[in-house]
């Protein structure tokens, strides 16, 4: 067991996930989260939950990520004074994830930031959402509040404020800019305009209708979130998911990314002022979905992963398909590759913009495509290596630079080893069922999901009830973490770049304001 | 360069006609429409009140070279004192309503509102709750109603097509894969 010292009484947690589960008090938890800070190892996630009314406690959940193990802890809070110690200090990550948690638990996390982040003005300061007792489900509106950025003062600083409603078809937050000339001195970024109260909405939901809504927990991340939630539902269950429906669930997911890399790398190259590239990769992207309506009968198919499997089996003749387009599609990319590499404009905007140091993405903790772009060597489905990529194996791709042109870098290379997994998936398909019924719920306990999404690693927590009604669920995307990066890169650089530096992360807004 | 353009060579046009079916489109009624409406090119302003990002995936296709928005006489604009339309995604939050407000009232009249989506047309799976106000037409009057979760880009421009026929004068229901509401709060 890890970190014998701290006396931790650690169990192992159901699933295919090497997850152990312990109550910590308040001093265990933030030597653990120094020790594993110390062994470079990471903050997944932090939520709250109110099990007062089913017989619970008031609890604080974090997840971390220690030597290929993940390492979920509980404290349990007093109600009349529900704190918490501020990890904010130890995993830069965290802050915004405190903010969250006060204002939907009113859990405070102490001597740390205490403005808020989702609450805008829906519902007022002294009301919390996710807390059981005599709150009503439809709060009140409270008067607006203003928000206190923070101001950058001196000779020829101004501001530039940029949102919530962008000049294009991109999700809605707000930017604040401080500026001298056009060089960015400061941005601080304010999110939560889409909170629409998802981790409300799970709440009393049947286990087996719960998929549904995680993959509308970011729509460009749907099989990964429907897939981690699935996977904790599944552990809740004992539910053996058979072979050729995890092979089915991982072809869905290497898609997913796949579209979504090659939208990026058509969108990236647009804001460097290459329309070619957009009309291309969009082309392509287009191509995909139309290959995905064919065999999954949607251009998105957000719903083809369900609970104990997936929805529907390949038909016979949906391989040969498939294969075929993905052949057509990678002599494309490589085509387009050697343009993008080879085309001076493109790669003077691309090298040295929105630069994330590897040493600098180490300390803000970032993660997924973004981390590995900087240097980390992270990927969960590498380091889990939960069926099917325990036989099709996954190389995490890395650049160092952590600049736009390390994550386009990483797009194409990650676009290349995702067609070879997709071919060895389908060279591979178990024969057998693709959906198997859910076993009878371990109450109570808490289970979890991870699967590495194309944004990054996707967690979703859960405590089901024994009737199989969801108690709690808490689906966390991984623009959490690299949101703050993205107010580093910026800084220095040209506001005409930011727009470039913010696709090459293009982090969910949706994901994360729930 | 060469390589650029032996690409663009290669790939040739890729464009396809828009949806069959639909009267607007023959000999070019569509563009007499938009002319006739609005006197220029059909503007389009887009605002996300709350969705999960999906019906942005497919809002971005209609720009790709086979629905090739623009070739039909259609574009997005950055400001919403250039348009002529407005499409809504998403159920509208509690945080996204005056925003939202704001931007319908910068736009000039005549003007549409195209609800996109299931969630922007009935709240979808998230519904109303302490958050989230459901549909569009909750918030502000909605013209033209695409379900879809996400709606097609085929789907959308009929949506586009009927919201066109709303401006118009020429009321007709019935428009394959678009929801008539009018709804007007």
């Amino acid at each position: 067991m890890p970190y014998d010292d701290l006396e931790i009484a650690w169990k192992p947690m159901p699933g295919a996930l090497p997850a152990l589960h312990a109550v910590v008090t308040p001093a265990q938890l933030v030597a653990l989260c120094r020790r594993v800070r110390a062994d470079s190892g990471r903050l997944v996630s932090l939520w709250g939950e109110d099990g007062q009314d089913s017989g619970g406690a008031l609890l604080l959940c974090v997840v971390l990520e220690a030597a290929a193990q993940l390492l979920v802890v509980e404290q349990v809070l007093l109600p009349i004074s529900p704190v918490y110690p501020d990890l904010s200090e130890i995993f830069p990550s965290a802050a915004r994830l405190q903010r969250a948690t006060n204002d939907l638990l009113g859990m405070r996390a102490l001597g740390a930031d205490d403005r808020p982040w989702l609450r805008h003005m829906a519902w007022p300061a002294n009301c919390f959402p996710l807390r059981v007792g005599p709150v009503s489900p439809l709060l009140a509106p409270a008067a607006a509040e203003p928000y206190r950025f923070v101001r950058v003062e001196g000779d020829g600083v101004h501001e530039i404020a940029v949102g919530p409603v962008h000049a294009g078809t991109i999700e809605p937050g707000h930017f604040r800019f401080s500026v001298v000339g056009e060089k960015v001195l400061r941005l601080e970024a304010r999110l939560g305009y889409v909170h629409k109260g998802i981790e409300k909405r799970f709440e009393g939901m049947a286990l087996a209708d719960g998929s549904r809504l995680a993959a509308r927990v970011s729509g460009d991340s749907a099989v990964a979130f429907a897939w981690a939630y699935c996977m904790a539902a599944e552990a809740a269950t004992a539910t053996r998911v058979p072979a050729r429906a995890l092979a089915l669930r991982a072809l869905l997911l290497e898609r997913e990314r796949l579209a979504n890399h090659l939208g990026d790398l058509g969108a990236i190259g647009n804001d460097a002022g290459l329309a070619f590239g957009l009309a291309q990769f969009s082309r392509l992207k287009e191509d995909l979905l139309r290959v995905n309506e064919r065999v999954w009968a949607a251009r998105y198919p957000m719903d083809a992963v369900v609970p104990g499997g997936v929805h529907d089996d390949l038909s016979a003749d949906a391989p040969r398909l498939l294969l075929e387009s993905m052949a057509k599609l990678e002599s494309e990319v490589r085509v387009l590759r050697d343009i993008y590499d080879n085309h001076a404009g493109l790669q003077d905007r691309f090298m040295g913009a929105g630069r994330v140091t590897p040493e600098l993405a180490q300390h803000l903790g970032i993660v997924g495509l973004g981390a590995r772009a900087s240097g980390q060597a992270q990927d969960w489905r590498a380091t889990f290596r939960i069926a099917p990529y325990d036989d099709v194996e996954v190389t995490p791709i890395v650049r160092a630079q952590g600049d736009v042109a390390a994550r386009v870098a990483v797009r194409f290379d990650e676009v290349f080893e995702t067609l070879r997994l997709c071919r060895e998936l389908l060279a591979s398909l178990p024969q057998g069922s693709i959906r198997e019924p859910l076993g009878a719920v371990r109450a109570d306990a808490l289970a979890i999901g991870a699967v590495e999404g194309w944004r990054g690693p996707v967690l979703v927590g859960l405590r089901v009830a024994a009737d199989g009604r969801l108690l709690r669920c808490h689906p966390h995307d991984p623009s959490w973490h690299n949101w703050p990066a993205l107010e580093y890169a910026i800084i220095d650089n040209i506001v005409p770049d930011f727009p470039l530096i913010n696709k090459s992360f293009n982090l969910s807004y949706s994901g994360h304001d729930l | 360069m060469w390589q650029m353009l032996r690409q663009i060579f290669r790939v040739g046009l890729v464009s396809q006609p828009p949806p069959p079916g639909d009267p607007a489109m023959i000999d070019g009624a569509l563009h007499a429409d938009i002319q006739r409406v609005f006197g220029r090119a059909l503007c389009l302003r887009h605002v996300d009140a709350g969705s999960c990002n999906g019906c942005e995936l497919e809002i971005h296709a209609l720009g790709n070279p086979y629905y090739n928005l623009e070739g039909l006489g259609i574009k997005f604009v950055a400001s919403p004192r250039h348009a002529d339309a407005l499409l809504v995604t998403g159920p509208v939050t509690r945080n996204m309503r005056e925003a939202l407000q704001r931007t319908y009232a910068a736009m000039p009249d005549p003007k549409f509102v195209i609800a996109v989506g299931d969630c922007a047309g009935c709240g979808g799976v998230f519904g109303e709750s302490y958050a989230s106000l459901g549909r569009v037409a909750n918030v502000i009057p909605v013209d033209v109603t695409v379900p879809g979760c996400p709606p097609s880009p085929t789907a959308l421009l009929r949506g586009i097509l009927a919201a066109v026929r709303v401006g118009s004068g020429e009321e007709r229901v019935g428009v394959e894969g678009v929801v008539w509401r009018r709804d007007r709060g």
